[in-house]
């Protein structure tokens, strides 16, 4: 038996022991584990499911032991993953710390820094959120005006943060700040990490067109960072932001944009409008719903091979913008079609007129309208993709 | 199975890369076109001498034992330079009916014409403009074809034609040489100026019979098919690399045009579509290899690769502006061979209304 076959035969054993039958059905939306200092566990089995995963490391399965990873190779890692999906296991936790930040943390950090934040992020013991977009810097994220001043041992920091991902349960922020306002634009940025209860910070919650707040505004004022949290090098901070925004990207389009198990776009229609000679009657609709499940498969392949090309040491980072592009348009399309199907009824907002499910693709399909403006406008992605991936020049 | 290409596969690619593209670029495409000539059979003869026409055969029938994976690579590298070659009509769906419908008999005998180019094949499938294989009045009786086949590719190059045809009721694939007597072949002269004909088969005696069974007449046309989506990624490629290189060339307003935001993000969303495409081309050809059910896949890729191929060489023109409309610039070659692939096989609309019925709406 090769290294690798012991593996999956330990997992797969360690798996079946450990991950409880309810982590292995599909996930009502209101079972997310976020962790944080406050967690949320509403089925006790997913409590148990985090601290096994967290005790083997393998909520960050890729990261090295010594800051609570799971050491494991590339291969391992997909052995892990094969296993989970085999019993079709729920993510033990949805963590923008290990999603993105941890990654930048090992990169950028000190040691110091790797080993007081990254635990933490495997045991799903901290909330973090992204302190990028200002009211004035949104796709120009790069203008952002939120002050820092050195005052000694600390950074004093004052400004205004919005869409700020559900900034009123985060414990940490990753915040972006501007340390020289007098270089140009790109080179005046650095990296701060601070704890949500530092005095003068102030969330709000940002009420959306879908009646969900999964945003905040942040505001900033007189917030007391000491140095030792600033992450990598002074006015350096925007090599780090971009490569936040990659992980961010990747993650934005592997998730899916989330969504969660809704009404399926094909069983919908044929139930709503019916079929004649077994051809939905709605030819129209048929048509573009077709190309829908098409363009989504296409998407999913595309993952696929972009995941088997980076595994056999192919040049993939262009994919991070293409897909991103792709996972937006995927999403609203398909949302837009299926409020089509339902009629009427994909237009209700509450009440017992109405299914769970209908209601929530009316809410699914408003909530798709911020695909194409969060983690980077399509726009902003094109330009992306026609600057590093076409060669094309900015006008002079 | 891996989306990503392994040694054998990048050789491969590489080396049909190479030859289309020093061998046979647009060029000689355009002075063929000039000199109004249809086939190259020196060309031809090169291309079979590479491996690439026998390539899917068994080693034993002078083959390689390739998948269909490999020879789209090749049919992607023809597509990219418009290259006249026999590699879709005899490479992918001649010797893919030998692999999948031959006896080692029959795969042994043509696999050694098709190695060394005496024999090239002619897929006779259509009866009408409209792609429509349930359609089909051409009947085997006692071993001879009548009946008449229309818009046949390389229908006037090939040596052997293969015959779509009812045999009492049952769906089989007659092997029938061009040169035998009751077949008389029309030229048409079609908008890409490639080889099609349309042939007259009067009790043409058929040197072979390839029984398909229920459903190999789907089977064999989807390895057609998805030969057609792989050779239309070349021709996207192509149209698109050529207007990329145009965007950083050209200049107006003092500016090169591909400086401008509103060429930028057309550009960029050509360049998701091809990617969202390529990889079900790619899908499609690994599910023909696999052995499993590809109806599915096929018909993504063809669809997909039709709309992609549309938005890419309308496009082209575009961005060429008025040089794109000349005759001397080859934006015309590409929309021209774009149009017939599109229609060959199913066109998009055809495989989006395959797609739906398999999958019960």
């Amino acid at each position: 038996m090769s290294d690798l076959d012991a593996f999956r035969a330990e997992t797969r054993a360690w798996l079946e022991a450990n991950c409880p039958a309810s982590m292995r059905t599909p996930m009502p939306d209101r079972e997310v584990v976020w962790g944080g200092r406050n967690p949320h566990f509403s089925n006790p089995d997913s409590k148990v499911w985090l601290e096994a995963m967290a005790s083997r490391g393998w909520t960050a399965p890729l990261w090295p032991k010594a800051y609570g990873g799971g050491g494991l190779s590339n291969a391992q890692n997909a052995v892990l993953q094969d296993e989970l999906k085999r019993i079709k296991a729920r993510p033990a936790i949805l963590s923008f710390g290990i999603w993105m930040f941890g990654p930048v943390i090992l990169e950028y950090g000190t040691e110091e820094q790797k080993l007081t934040y990254l635990p933490d992020m495997v045991h799903g013991r901290t909330w973090w959120c992204q302190g990028y977009s200002e009211p004035g810097a949104g796709s120009d994220l790069a203008g952002l005006q939120t002050r820092a001043v050195d005052d000694g041992d600390a950074f004093i920091v004052n400004g205004q943060k919005v869409w700020t991902s559900y900034a009123n349960h985060a414990d940490w922020m990753l915040c972006l700040v501007r340390t020289n306002p007098d270089a140009p634009k790109h080179e005046g940025i650095s990296v701060l990490l601070f704890d949500m209860k530092t005095p003068g910070v102030e969330v709000r919650p940002i009420k959306l067109i879908s009646g969900a707040s999964p945003f905040c505004e942040t505001f900033l004022t007189d917030v007391r960072v000491p140095k030792p949290q600033m992450l990598g090098t002074l006015n350096k901070g925007w090599d780090v932001a971009k490569r936040i925004l990659q992980y961010e990207r990747t993650n934005i389009s592997a998730s899916g944009f989330g969504g969660g198990a809704g009404l399926e776009l094909v069983a919908a229609a044929k139930e709503q409008i019916g079929l004649v000679d077994g051809v939905l009657a709605d030819r129209d609709l048929r048509s573009r719903i077709t190309r829908q499940k098409m363009y989504e498969r296409a998407f999913n392949l595309s993952m696929k091979r972009a995941a088997d090309e980076a595994k056999a040491g192919g040049e993939v980072s262009h994919y991070a913008s293409v897909l991103k592009i792709a996972a937006a348009k995927l999403n609203q399309d398909k949302t837009e079609l299926m409020v089509e199907a339902l009629g009427m009824d994909g237009l209700g907002w509450e009440g017992d007129g109405y299914d769970a499910g209908a209601l929530k693709a009316t809410r699914d399909w408003l909530r798709a309208k911020a695909n194409s403006i969060e983690g980077g406008t399509s726009e902003v992605n094109l330009n992306i993709v026609a600057k590093r991936v076409l060669g094309l020049r900015d006008h002079q | 199975m891996s989306f990503a290409l392994d040694e054998d596969l990048t050789l491969l690619k590489d080396t049909a890369d190479g030859f289309f593209s020093e061998r046979a670029p647009v060029s000689a495409f355009r002075a063929m076109r000039d000199a109004g000539a249809t086939f190259d059979e020196g060309l031809a003869g090169e291309i079979a001498a590479l491996g690439l026409t026998a390539a899917l055969l068994p080693e034993a029938a002078g083959g390689s034992g390739m998948g269909f994976r490999a020879v789209g690579l090749a049919l992607e590298a023809e597509g990219r330079t418009l290259a006249v070659s026999p590699l879709l009509q005899t490479g992918m769906i001649g010797a893919g009916a030998l692999k999948l419908f031959g006896t080692p008999d029959q795969q042994a005998h043509y696999g050694a014409g098709l190695a060394d180019g005496s024999i090239r094949f002619a897929l006779a499938i259509d009866e009408g403009p409209r792609h429509d294989p349930r359609r089909c009045e051409t009947v085997l009786v006692n071993g001879a074809v009548t009946g008449t086949k229309m818009f046949v590719q390389d229908g006037g190059s090939a040596t052997h034609l293969l015959v779509a045809a009812r045999d009492a009721g049952a769906d089989v694939l007659a092997v029938v040489p061009a040169d035998a007597s009751g077949v008389s072949r029309t030229a048409r002269t079609t908008v890409d100026h490639r080889d099609c004909a349309d042939v007259i088969f009067d009790v043409a005696v058929a040197e072979a019979i390839l029984p398909l069974g229920d459903d190999g007449l789907e089977g064999l046309l989807d390895v057609a098919r998805a030969g057609v989506a792989a050779q239309m990624l070349g021709v996207m490629g192509g149209a698109f690399d050529m207007t990329n290189d145009y965007l950083k060339t050209r200049t107006q307003f003092g500016q090169l045009i591909g400086s401008f935001q509103g060429l930028q993000h057309r550009a960029a969303a050509m360049l998701v579509e091809m990617e969202l495409t390529r990889s079900c081309v790619i899908a499609a050809l690994l599910a023909l290899d696999s052995g499993k059910d590809a109806r599915e896949a096929v018909s993504i890729a063809k669809a997909r690769a039709g709309d992609t191929l549309q938005l890419v060489t309308n496009e082209t023109i575009q961005f060429h502006g008025g040089i794109g409309m000349t005759d001397a610039h080859d934006s015309g070659f590409y929309i021209k061979r774009a149009r017939v692939l599109e229609a060959l096989y199913g066109n998009a609309a055809f495989h989006r209304d395959r797609y739906a019925r398999l999958n019960g709406y």
